[in-house]
């Protein structure tokens, strides 16, 4: 079981300012907790700025064929977006960013972990739930689940040909990101500072 | 002696790397230390290499200290959190030993202790960062040091030849960034692909040294080039190696290799770092040969 939060309004500003966004909110699995009152909020205050093309409401989005059937009916307001803001927990965003490949696609939420329940859908990505969303910082290849060392300034030099040192068979998560960032011509968003964890959000390590 | 201050002069900074031993007995590392490595500039000591558990590198930096040579501590994210870093580094400004080498470090599963828990807390990154931080009289919580606050030379890594060299390029910028004050490189065999890395890297002003392994047989070679990252040992070298006559030689081919490397790229660095890998008594050849 997980719970989703809303990103500190400071941080999803500075992923939409000036921006035309679209808003895709996951109301989930059965386990999640989504912070309804909180997205209606941010969404209303888009669209007031007059930044909004268009948003959906739906389940699942982890599952890939649902996800690009209800995304089919919002071609236009999707291409319209600059920003592809997804409130939805960390597979949610980057199933999503593995669809929408060419554009900006944001996660508005930190995952949480909520002990004692388990999720029961199968899924190709993983979100280690850490309670800090680094999908804006990596083009939505989390780097803490993607990474064996869970790595969040960039790859260590252990990658060989392309392939983990841990794990011959695992793609350096690093490199992927990467080459994503480049994809999307945003490899500026390395520059960012120093990102130092912050343990204390994550429910497993520090209870 | 911080080694920054020589490249500041613009001295060639020499550095060679010693690795202390699966035990505490360093009577035969530190022989061997004063008489092959007095004549350069700073010894480099290991920390856990390969994730194989030894002798710590402080307390090896403190005995090197000891005899006359100047240390570099090598620090890695693997086997301690913040807390224990910066213990340690305050440990290390107590003995005054004043180079670091910060790396992220090789992962558990390499070593032979796989069933250890990585640690990782920080990364290479951000352990730059927390010695910055230090320098300036703060802990990474946020709170004040008592007293001065600690220098340091802050060095760092970068894989020059990796066959992501623009993703290795990416992460050096954020250890620069970060506060980095100096690089050595994992080692080369390719001058050519150095020397291209060297004009993409020289934007960052920042020193760097070639990282240099003495190729010790054809065996090794290969096992290098199937076994470790960001090195290929080029096939005409391999060709090279495997006439050599071992007994006769005893391995003066892979020291005329090694000495040739660094001929090719002194122009376009500013030290060189050797990582003789217990052929430690080589390297007084290998500098003369090498013309430094």
């Amino acid at each position: 079981m997980l719970i989703t939060e809303l990103k500190p309004r400071e941080a999803i500003a500075q992923l939409t300012e000036g921006k035309k966004v679209f808003i895709i909110n996951c109301h989930g699995c059965k386990e999640v907790y989504f912070p309804e009152k909180a997205a209606e909020e941010l969404q209303k205050d888009l669209a007031a700025e007059g930044a909004l093309t268009g948003s959906i409401t739906t389940d699942y989005i982890c599952n890939q064929e649902n996800m690009e059937l209800r995304l089919s009916v919002h071609k236009s307001e999707i291409e319209a977006a600059d920003v592809i803001l997804v409130l939805s927990c960390g597979v949610g965003v980057q199933t999503v960013a593995s669809y929408l490949e060419d554009k900006k696609v944001c996660a508005a939420c930190d995952t949480c972990r909520l002990p004692g329940f388990q999720g029961v859908t199968p899924l190709e990505y993983k979100c280690d739930q850490c309670g800090e969303c680094y999908l804006n910082l990596t083009g939505g290849i989390c780097p803490i689940t993607a990474c064996s060392k869970s790595l969040v300034n960039g790859q260590c030099g252990g990658a060989k040909n392309g392939k983990c040192e841990v794990d011959g068979e695992m793609e350096c998560g690093w490199e992927r990101i990467y080459r994503r960032l480049e994809e999307l011509g945003r490899l500026d968003v390395l520059k960012c500072p120093t990102q130092v964890r912050n343990f204390a959000t994550d429910e497993e390590v520090s209870k | 002696m911080k080694i920054t201050e020589l490249f500041e002069r613009g001295e060639f900074v020499v550095s060679a790397e010693v690795g202390p031993p699966k035990g505490f007995h360093v009577e035969h590392l530190l022989e061997e230390a004063k008489t092959y490595l007095s004549g350069i500039t700073a010894v480099n000591v290991t920390d856990n290499q390969s994730s194989v558990m030894r002798l710590g590198s402080l307390p090896m930096c403190k005995a090197l200290k000891d005899e006359g040579l100047t240390p570099i501590y090598q620090l890695t994210c693997r086997d301690r959190n913040r807390i224990a870093l910066q213990s340690d580094l305050l440990g290390a400004a107590m003995f005054g030993i004043e180079n670091l080498l910060l790396l992220t470090g090789d992962h558990t599963k390499m070593g032979d202790h796989p069933q250890a828990k990585p640690v990782f807390d920080l990364d290479s990154v951000s352990l730059i960062h927390t010695v910055k931080q230090l320098e300036s009289g703060v802990d990474l919580g946020g709170n004040p040091l008592i007293g001065e606050p600690p220098s340091f030379a802050k060095g760092a890594v970068v894989s020059p030849c990796s066959d992501s060299v623009d993703a290795q390029l990416a992460k050096m910028e954020r250890k620069v960034r970060a506060g980095a004050d100096y690089f050595q490189t994992q080692a080369v065999f390719e001058p050519e692909k150095f020397i291209k890395f060297m004009e993409k890297a020289k934007q960052f002003g920042k020193p760097v040294q070639v990282g240099i392994i003495i190729p010790k047989s054809a065996g090794m070679a290969k096992f290098m080039n199937n076994n470790v990252a960001g090195i290929h040992v080029p096939d005409e070298m391999i060709e090279e190696l495997k006439k050599d006559k071992e007994k006769t030689k005893a391995g003066i081919t892979g020291v005329e290799i090694a000495a040739r490397i660094i001929k090719e790229c002194k122009p376009y660095c500013q030290g060189v770092h050797i990582m003789a890998l217990g052929w430690e008594s080589k390297v007084p050849d290998l500098l003369k040969l090498a013309g430094i």
